[in-house]
């Protein structure tokens, strides 16, 4: 009895807690030294939301954005869900060494943040967060996000066009360091999963060699991008 | 005689307050459940070893030269002489390590419980597709966390610096190799990872493909205490 009204007055603090709007300044700088972002999705929404979830196979609206950049799928199901969603804050392309900065206003009880956008060149890579949890003091608050796979493109490396799901190949290099011919990098995928990019491979023969991408420009590291919240 | 009397006043007032605050929350024997997700492409994690205890354990120090405990973990997989070292330090509470591999894409759950002041977790596991990688969280404190909440963490990949990263198939345990031998010829500290080069990337020698590279994190783990 005595935990049940524990219980109880832990959840009304709760809902007292999440009841008032946020207001949220978002600024996303893409750390990579070769890599475009296509659109960014942001939103934010309640805890039954996901964009995607690691170790998880992809949604099928998750692998349209992975694959070929489109975010609709995923705008609409947050939207469905009551999230507070943006669509393409950096309006087009987020290139390296760039960022944005734009503001969100969240409805009570969309408590957590979510972001992704394909990496350009890849074949299904994109950045992200999943579900952070939006600080309710006041300040400013910094996070680094990994590159994923989605787990649903062999990551052949080959700038064919191919940008819809299920269609091989990587949609283009907006940067215009990516070579042709390539033979191929990987032809399967082991992990089928949401999971860690492993990173392009890339070759320095911009004519042949396994791969289109160009292994002095396409690689990264992890993190990819620094996202800055500050809770106004 | 009154300065006697009032300490022992206060010390009936410190242990009623002890014993109600260990009626509830404060109660130090707690159970945790560890779900660990493998999220690398082609890297399977060898048996995934977990430490319950207190401060003054560690598995790893990075920097500091791995003892061979460690160096059997990463450079062969079984960390049962690590555990065993481990279960004889009077920080640790408990040891426990899973049998299968957890393979690229799927999970494993452990759990391990005990009584103490405090609650740490360390967790090491070996990559096995590499000479001395393993995946590695140090000493976690677990003792803010309340009944029922999750702590979400990334664990990175360390390179335990007991064996040169040749990525030979006879030093490669899933690739055939040899796994843990003692001889030392690598930078002799623990340090991170600095990935998988490849036969696809030109390394001569080795026996590992593209899909065997990796980036940190390579483990999603969630904590939770029950």
């Amino acid at each position: 009895m005595n935990k049940q009204i524990s219980a109880f007055f832990t959840l009304s603090v709760l809902s007292l807690a999440s009841a008032s709007a946020a207001d949220l300044d978002i600024k996303l700088t893409n750390l990579t030294h070769g890599i475009y972002f296509t659109p960014v999705l942001l939103a934010a929404h309640n805890s039954d939301t996901h964009f995607y979830r690691e170790g998880i196979a992809a949604s099928l609206n998750l692998q349209a954005m992975a694959e070929g950049g489109d975010i609709s799928g995923l705008s609409m199901d947050a939207q469905s869900m009551g999230g507070d969603v943006l669509e393409n804050p950096a309006v087009g392309l987020l290139a390296p060494g760039a960022s944005f900065t734009t503001n969100l206003t969240s409805a009570m009880d969309n408590m957590y943040l979510s972001l992704t956008a394909m990496l350009l060149p890849t074949n299904d890579g994109f950045v992200g967060v999943d579900s952070l949890m939006i600080p309710t003091t006041p300040g400013t608050y910094t996070y680094h996000l990994n590159a994923y796979d989605a787990g649903t493109e062999a990551n052949d490396e080959l700038i064919s066009g191919g940008g819809a799901p299920g269609v091989a190949g990587i949609p283009a290099d907006p940067g215009g360091m990516a070579g042709a011919n390539g033979s191929g990098v990987a032809m399967s995928d082991v992990n089928t999963m949401v999971h860690i990019h492993r990173g392009n491979l890339g070759d320095t023969d911009s004519n042949a060699g396994i791969s289109d991408l160009n292994s002095t420009v396409h690689r990264w590291l992890n993190p990819v991008a620094e996202l800055v919240i500050t809770v106004n | 005689m009154k300065r006697i009397q009032l300490i022992m006043l206060g010390c009936a007032l410190a242990v009623s307050v002890l014993l109600v605050g260990c009626k509830d929350d404060m109660n130090p024997h707690r159970t945790f459940s560890v779900e660990v997700s493998n999220l690398t492409e082609h890297q399977p994690l060898a048996a995934i070893a977990v430490v319950l205890h207190e401060s003054g354990y560690h598995a790893y120090v990075l920097g500091s030269i791995a003892d061979s405990d460690l160096e059997m973990m990463a450079e062969g997989g079984d960390p049962s002489v690590l555990l065993a070292s481990a279960a004889s330090e009077e920080a640790v509470m408990m040891t426990t390590a899973n049998t299968d591999l957890t393979l690229p894409g799927n999970k494993s759950i452990l759990e391990v419980k005990g009584l103490g002041h405090e609650h740490r977790l360390s967790l090491v596991g070996m990559l096995v597709n590499t000479n001395d990688g393993f995946i590695g969280l140090d000493a976690i404190d677990l003792s803010g966390l309340a009944k029922g909440e999750s702590l979400i963490l990334h664990a990175k990949v360390y390179d335990a610096g007991t064996e040169a990263n040749n990525e030979s198939a006879d030093s490669v345990p899933a690739q055939g190799g040899e796994g843990f031998n003692a001889s030392r010829d690598d930078r002799d500290f623990v340090g991170v990872h600095p990935g998988v080069v490849s036969m696809d990337d030109g390394l001569t020698g080795s026996s590992l493909d593209q899909s065997h590279r990796f980036d940190s994190p390579a483990a999603r783990v969630v904590i939770t205490r029950k």
